[in-house]
């Protein structure tokens, strides 16, 4: 069963390196959000197969990395969860959710310029 | 490894702080501010208490969480290194209390304030974070620890909500989560090749092979985010500038030592071994950018604020330099000597003076209402005692005897002449001269002669200005402990 380790390993390699490509390369902040996720899923998966690579003991798998991995996907829900409502807000307040500066004041439904 | 006598001081350290946080939220409204008085009193205390019984008997502190051993269990451990920042936090964090208990009061006939009751709770959570970061003895618990002081420090960016302040916190926000990411990632390769995160079992049996090498990279990059060092540091002037003074001082001052210690941490007590010289050049090479180009943009700065952010840019360059310093070149091994002596009593003195800086800076946006640096003429006569502390912080900081700064600075010369790495000391000299500039282009302006004194627009608490002017009081004294018998760093090393 090796190899379904090694496969695992290998796909979340993939998904660390797409993950990390989209969160450097795209500008806007959501799609920064959701690849920070696709990088987690890979570390996740990673966990995953690392456990099972303990299992040659004839053990169901190593536990310690699946307890690691529920924390870790607690710590990366409760970061999704931040950065959300950080750009709702900023949406609420600014009008658009970009990250640069020098983006262009919207006006707000009741008329007045919102970007302060 | 057993628990020692006074190992669950280590506990209260790390739990004392979160009982607060819970305690505010759940009181809520003007009970915050009371419970977050009441803890950082507590708190003080325990670190106190701890330096004591380190300090008594000359070894660390352990705790096994639950009775349980390494590595089944997770162990609590407190050396020289984690004593001397659990210390230095305490104090500046009772100085950042006392401070903005002018700022974050609760507005009479008002039950329940925003910002206060945030700010109160945030405070405490980032301290609790900061002392788990300094005794943890395991990657994973390490790794959770930084989450949540990130997850306490990013909200403390966006307190006054305007759009630019969320923008900062956002980009904050997101080059923690790639930081931490990857720092994550090179746990788990860690583990999955040596089967343990505990950092005494790890440092006895890493071997300089390509997964560790890969994971020594990626959680240092990670970590490298986290810090802002040049070039991950663009995020830091407009979060640190941004922020509220009191918010900006726990940020620039303390929070971004916690994710700089854990470097520190992996480089000296976990892969010391592993690191090669030329990664080390590298980190100091980053370092030594960080100094140049960190010093010239703060002298370029027209706004008070963002000086102070642009040279806690410059200044974590200089918390780099140690690395390729303290590199013993006949084992080529990191040994923790006179290099790490310096780098450590650089994080502690620019901890207090940057604090005292923003503090100072802060006083004297409320007393003028703006902070540009061209109309701070004559402020020297209004805000005196401000101007005091923002100069000796500054002074500290450029490195002047008998400062902080001057003796981390001459501990790094030290090394960097001992083992022959003449360059790291001509980049010190030169980014002394440059932070000499910009401190002075401030005090020209403040104490200019024949200049109208500005009118205030507010009254200044006389609280405010006295702690600024202590802390930066202490950094300038600290250098002081050269003559005293104070030998935290080698225990438990």
């Amino acid at each position: 069963m090796t190899d379904a380790a090694t496969l695992f390993g290998l796909l979340a390699a993939a998904l660390v390196g797409i993950g990390l490509y989209a969160l450097i390369v795209n500008p806007q902040p959501l799609r920064k959000i959701v690849a920070f996720n696709v990088v987690g899923n890979g570390v996740f998966m990673l966990f995953g197969a690392i456990a099972h690579r303990g299992a040659g003991s004839g053990w169901g798998g190593d536990p310690v990395p699946q307890a690691l991995l529920i924390t870790g996907l607690v710590v990366a829900f409760s970061a999704s969860a931040l950065a959300i409502a950080l750009l709702l807000r900023l949406h609420d307040v600014a009008g658009s959710a970009t990250l640069a500066t020098d983006a262009p004041a919207r006006v707000s439904p009741d008329g007045n310029a919102a970007d302060a | 490894m057993t628990t020692t006598p006074g190992g669950l001081l280590l506990v209260l350290a790390v739990l004392v702080p979160f009982v607060g946080v819970l305690a505010a939220f759940a009181l809520g409204g003007r009970n915050a501010q009371r419970v977050a008085m009441v803890t950082i009193l507590a708190g003080l205390g325990i670190a106190i208490a701890v330096a004591a019984a380190v300090a008594q008997s000359g070894d660390a502190l352990v705790y096994l969480l639950g009775g349980w051993g390494v590595p089944l269990g997770i162990a609590l451990r407190a050396d020289g290194l984690a004593v001397v920042m659990i210390l230095a936090v305490a104090v500046v964090i009772v100085g950042i209390g006392v401070y903005a208990r002018a700022d974050f009061a609760t507005p009479p006939g008002v039950r329940e304030a925003r910002a206060p009751l945030v700010f109160w709770t945030l405070l405490l959570a980032i301290w609790g974070s900061l002392n788990l970061v300094f005794v943890s003895g395991d990657l994973f618990t390490l790794y959770v620890a930084l989450e949540l002081l990130t997850f306490a420090a990013v909200p403390l960016v966006s307190l006054d909500g305007r759009a630019e302040t969320l923008r900062a916190a956002l980009r904050y926000l997101l080059y923690a989560l790639l930081g931490s990411i990857l720092y994550l990632l090179g746990t788990v390769l860690l583990y999955g090749v040596y089967g343990t995160l505990d950092i005494a079992l790890l440092a006895a049996r890493v071997q300089p092979e390509p997964a560790t090498l890969a994971a020594a990279a990626l959680m240092t990059a990670g970590l490298l985010a986290k810090t802002a060092l040049f070039p991950l540091h663009l995020w830091l002037p407009p979060a640190h500038a941004g922020a509220p003074p009191a918010a900006s001082a726990v940020l620039s001052g303390l929070v971004i030592k916690g994710s700089w210690f854990l470097v520190v941490r992996l480089w000296f007590d976990v892969f010391p071994d592993v690191v090669t010289a030329p990664s080390a050049q590298l980190l100091a090479g980053l370092g030594a950018a960080a100094i140049l180009v960190g010093n010239v943009v703060a002298l370029r700065q027209a706004r008070l604020k963002l000086m102070v952010a642009y040279s806690t840019v410059a200044q974590i360059g200089y918390l780099f330099l140690m690395f390729p310093l303290a590199l013993d070149p006949a084992s080529a091994r990191l040994e923790g000597g006179g290099a790490l002596a310096g780098g450590m009593m650089h994080a502690v003195s620019h901890a207090t003076a940057k604090a005292a800086m923003f503090m100072a800076a802060g006083v004297i946006y409320a007393a003028l209402g703006h902070d540009r640096i061209a109309g701070l003429a004559g402020i020297g006569r209004v805000l005196p005692v401000s101007v005091l502390a923002f100069t000796l912080g500054g002074v500290s900081l450029i490195g002047l005897p008998p400062s902080g700064g001057f003796l981390a600075k001459w501990l790094l010369l030290a090394a960097a002449v001992a083992t022959g790495q003449w360059w790291w000391a001509a980049v010190m000299l030169v980014g002394g001269l440059l932070t000499a500039g910009y401190v002075f282009l401030v005090l020209a302006r403040a104490l200019a002669s024949g200049a109208e004194a500005p009118a205030l627009r507010a009254p200044v608490p006389r609280s405010q200005e006295a702690v600024a002017l202590a802390l930066a009081l202490g950094s300038m004294l600290l250098g002081l402990v050269a003559f005293t018998d104070v030998r935290f760093l080698g225990i438990g090393r």
